[in-house]
């Protein structure tokens, strides 16, 4: 019997407004607990909500970049349950009228593309952190993340493996970020995911009871926590056991999932509208308005890249993976008039040097324009490429531009025949013997002779150059 | 007559004309308070010393000639207004230690009119009553007659007034929480439109009803705290940006021509007959002065104190929510868990009639509920909603009596919540339509209780209300009395 995963994920993302959704405290992190609150966040007797303008924009722009319909009036509703966390008893989400619905995105898999639905999109505010004393049974609230945006983004159960759910979360996170609305770290829980699964037998079309996962802070366990939670039902309904329906903790160390509540410990949260805020109106000029601001996206700018630069499908999916990187490459390429050397020195050295010490390209010491400039200068011959590639740890180490690195350390290539002659002629002398063995037939060794000339040159020779010279001087001439 | 007798209007003028002192009103606010406190007990809490200092400001103020209406006159707060630095309970165990950090608006825009204020005033727990009976600090007493309430939940914002221990004063009115005190004290009560008051600083019972009011001597002091106020409020998201006119310009213009609905829903059996007879008097009275009387009808109003009393619990289980120990007021110390420190603090620290609405509102609002109750009660408050947009189109004003009743005995109705409840039973609508009302003096049992008459009008036509109100008591020749203390 083959079974078949359903899955479908709820995320939550952190919104990069400066201030909180419902009073004018800073959203910033890694300040003294509690000193970004105010009686509004700290939920005190007598306060009142009011919207962040801002918040709402944000949300209509993922709303855009991901095909949903956004709603004319959408309203807030109260989401009761009881948390220390929680200041006023009740979180305000949006239920029964969220801002966004019916939308997708496109995901690549395997060369292919699957379109994964989007029920909806809605706004809402994040909960305060306990801090639990190690020492004394006592736990502390920071109520400084109390009221910082969210936006919860519900998908339809489209995807049918953990790869799909992998590459799905992976899309929305990439969109979330290039659209400059979340920071999208997932370590510090400002994009955080929950996943419901199920499985059933293949060609079944009713779904199967299904679990809920939570606690995966990567894209990786999210991954794992899929594959365990897939396999246990599979193994379960295969022993004749049944799945039940329950919420579990995904656990990283041990690479197992654990039940967290049952079905009958289920909250009730008692939505209902919430009475303290208006209903949110949006007409079509202000998504008009919203979408002028939108960036190009990174689907839209993948296809662009191939077109217009002719790279590999490959390399534009990495240099397009963030926004700042995919511009660093264009201004390369459009510099250079070389966009597949461009692709080749990101790809390669770049990324390379930037990930040994986990460094992005935002930080990166070479400035577009340096790059572009040695790959001018391997283009006229200038450098070489192995030069080229001494010259660019010197430029990533020093942060000075490749013209600069040639003249303070004289490593422009020789070119001059006069000067690899006579070079030429010093290796011939000193190696008669070889020079023999050469012209007895044994050409394999003329790769030694290279060697000796460049090494005469210290490597400033140009190749192709002492390639041609050596050959006709061995003959003879 | 001494000062603390006298109206807003009264004690402005003696003022500007500097005959008075801030100070001098205030000590002879203080003396009475001393005096009968022990009798009514309006206060929860007294401001005595910060009083003096602000009479001191005003007389500095107006020595300076910077005089507003209001400068000087001190006014009681009902204590469910957040005060920065007073505490302000709710009449609740759960908030009795608790200090506001922030003024509430209206405690705000009353400062900076130069009002004086001189306590936080008794209230039914979290405003959740008609008789100021549920109150963690005690009862607060009719000034007229001390064996009966002086209704609720403002009643002590009412008696304050009426006993002169205070020149006026703030309520608040979810379902009748400042008419049906005023009536039984014998005040002036308005409750405004919702939106038009902001809401910022008032702690929250059922968030879609609750409007702060003021009580007054006279509907003239009623124009001049409405004129204070009233006004948009970029804190409270439900209050509404529209201009407010100067109420006081509304008190001399007549009520010739006028139509008034006498809502037939409204006159039904169990109500005091002496309410009836004051209420065909007040007829007469209107219509003396060149106003048409009107049957009209209200065909929902049967449906109000249902519908009133599943979306006032529901809003009210999760405003109360906040109630939990964890960050301040009262928390019961010997939980093992976070569980059990939840269940004793609340169970310790609401009283029995919160507790009874926190329930019914849960229930209502729980699923598999929430279509049959909660969304079923919204959907028939939009039909009353409908009753009275359609109602005036047909008159200007309508009259109902305030309350069924005047003041009843301390206890009589405290072991009959439906009792109790049936005492808003004219006063509900109008918080589910989310119009004004104004309770105004119509007369006095003979045995000497105050008998109230509620007035309603459309959405922000407070100044229609006070142009009735006010025609009416300068007409009706009501005889002069005060509370014999």
């Amino acid at each position: 019997m083959e079974y078949e995963p359903i899955i479908g994920l709820e995320v939550h993302a952190q919104l990069l407004t400066k201030s909180k959704i419902f009073c004018g405290c800073s959203t910033q992190f890694g300040v003294e607990p509690n000193s970004h609150t105010c009686p509004v966040c700290m939920g005190m007797p007598g306060v009142l909500p009011v919207l962040n303008k801002k918040v709402v924009e944000y949300t209509m722009k993922m709303a855009l970049a991901t095909h949903c319909r956004i709603n004319e009036v959408c309203n807030f509703a109260r989401k009761n349950y009881f948390y220390p966390d929680l200041p006023k008893g009740y979180q305000i989400s949006q239920y029964a009228s969220p801002l966004a619905e019916h939308g997708y995105v496109d995901i690549e898999l395997n060369g292919g593309r699957k379109k994964i639905g989007i029920t909806r999109i809605h706004m809402e505010e994040d909960a305060g952190k306990l801090l639990h004393d190690e020492h004394t049974p006592s736990s502390y609230v920071d109520m400084n993340r109390t009221g910082v945006p969210l936006i919860e983004i519900v998908s339809e159960p489209d995807m049918r493996s953990a790869e799909e759910a992998t590459a799905y979360l992976k899309r929305l996170h990439e969109i979330l970020v290039y659209l400059e609305i979340c920071d999208g770290n997932m370590e510090e829980g400002s994009f955080r995911c929950d996943a419901n699964v199920s499985i059933r037998l293949k060609g079944e079309t009713a779904f199967g009871t299904r679990t809920e996962l939570k606690n995966m802070n990567s894209f990786r366990n999210v991954q794992r926590a899929l594959e365990y939670e897939i396999r246990r039902q599979e193994y379960l309904l295969a022993s004749g056991g049944e799945v039940v329906q329950e919420t579990k903790l995904w656990d990283d160390a041990q690479g197992a999932t654990y039940s967290m509540r049952g079905k009958e410990e289920a909250h009730d949260y008692r939505y209902f509208p919430d009475p303290d805020l208006v209903p949110v109106v949006i007409d079509g000029r202000w998504i008009e308005e919203v979408r002028e601001t939108l960036p190009e996206l990174p689907l839209e700018k993948r296809e662009r890249f191939i077109q217009e630069y002719q790279i590999p499908p490959y390399d534009a999916g990495v240099l397009t993976s963030s926004r700042v990187l995919a511009d660093y490459f264009e201004e390369v390429a459009k510099l250079s008039g070389k966009p597949k050397a461009a692709s080749n020195w990101i790809m390669g050295e770049i990324l390379r040097f930037l990930n040994e010490e986990k460094r992005d390209i935002t930080s990166c010491p070479i400035l577009p324009q340096s790059l572009s400039e040695l790959i001018q200068l391997i283009e006229d011959g200038t450098i070489s490429g192995k030069m080229a590639k001494d010259i660019f740890e010197d430029m990533y180490t020093t942060g000075k531009g490749p013209q600069q690195i040639i003249e303070e350390k004289g490593l422009v290539q020789i070119t001059d025949e006069e000067i690899l002659k006579k070079a030429i002629e010093e290796v011939l002398a000193a190696n008669p013997v070889q020079a023999e063995q050469y012209r007895g037939g044994k050409e394999k060794i003329f790769g030694y002779f290279v060697g000796q000339v460049m090494k005469v040159t210290r490597g400033k020779a140009n190749p192709a150059l002492v390639n041609d010279l050596l050959k006709k001087m061995l003959a003879g001439s | 007559m001494e000062l603390n007798q006298l109206t807003i209007h009264e004690l402005h003028e003696l003022i500007t004309k500097r005959e008075v002192s801030s100070t001098q009103i205030v000590q002879s606010v203080f003396k009475r308070i001393e005096t009968v406190e022990k009798d009514i007990h309006s206060y929860v809490t007294l401001m005595k010393e910060r009083a003096f200092a602000a009479a001191a400001d005003a007389d500095k103020r107006i020595r300076e000639g910077d005089i507003t209406p209001m400068t000087g006159i001190p006014v009681a707060l009902k204590d469910v207004l957040c005060t920065k630095g007073i505490r302000t309970t709710c009449g609740s165990r759960i908030l009795h230690n608790y200090i506001p950090p922030y003024d509430a608006t209206v405690v705000e825009k009353l400062k900076a009119a130069g009002a004086v204020f001189t306590g936080k005033v008794n209230m039914d727990e979290f405003a959740m009553g008609s008789s100021t009976e549920t109150s963690c600090f005690g009862i607060t007493r009719n000034p007229w007659d001390l064996k009966r309430i002086p209704g609720g939940s403002s009643g002590g914002s009412a008696a304050a007034v009426a006993a002169d221990e205070c020149i006026a004063s703030l309520g608040s009115d979810t379902g009748g929480s400042i008419r049906q005190p005023a009536a039984l004290c014998g005040v002036v009560g308005m409750k405004p439109t919702y939106g038009r008051v902001s809401r910022f600083g008032l702690v929250a019972f059922a968030s879609s009803l609750d409007q702060i009011g003021p009580f007054t001597k006279d509907v003239e002091d009623c124009a001049i705290m409405m004129n204070v106020i009233a006004g948009y409020d970029s804190r409270d998201s439900t209050s509404v940006p529209l201009d407010v006119p100067d109420y006081t310009a509304f008190l001399s213009r007549g009520i010739d021509g006028w139509t008034v609905g006498i809502p037939r829903e409204y006159f039904i059996e169990g109500i005091d007959p002496e309410v009836m007879e004051a209420m065909k008097s007040t007829i007469a009275v209107i219509e003396g002065l060149g106003a048409k009387c009107v049957e009209i009808s209200l065909p929902h109003t049967g449906y109000c104190l249902a519908v009133y009393y599943i979306i006032a619990p529901a809003e009210a289980s999760s405003n109360l929510a906040r109630y939990d120990g964890v960050k301040y007021g009262f928390r019961a110390g010997d939980g093992r868990d976070l569980l059990e420190m939840y269940k004793k603090t609340r169970s310790a620290g609401f009283g029995a009639e919160v507790k009874r609405r926190i329930m019914i509102g849960t229930y209502a609002l729980s699923s598999g509920y929430y279509d049959a109750y909660y969304k079923k009660a919204s959907q028939v408050r939009g039909l009353i909603k409908g009753d009275f947009e359609k109602a005036f189109t047909q008159c200007d004003v309508i009259l109902t009596p305030t309350s069924p009743t005047p003041a009843f005995t301390i206890g009589e109705k405290m072991d009959d919540p439906l009792q109790m409840y049936l005492s808003d039973i004219f006063t509900i609508s109008a918080n589910l339509a989310g119009i004004p009302g104004i309770s105004v003096p119509c007369g006095f049992t003979r045995r000497g209780l105050p008998i109230g008459a509620q007035f309603l009008a459309g959405h922000f036509e407070e100044g229609k209300l006070i142009q009735m109100a006010s025609a009416y008591e300068k007409n009706a020749n009501l005889e002069k009395r005060r509370p014999n203390l």
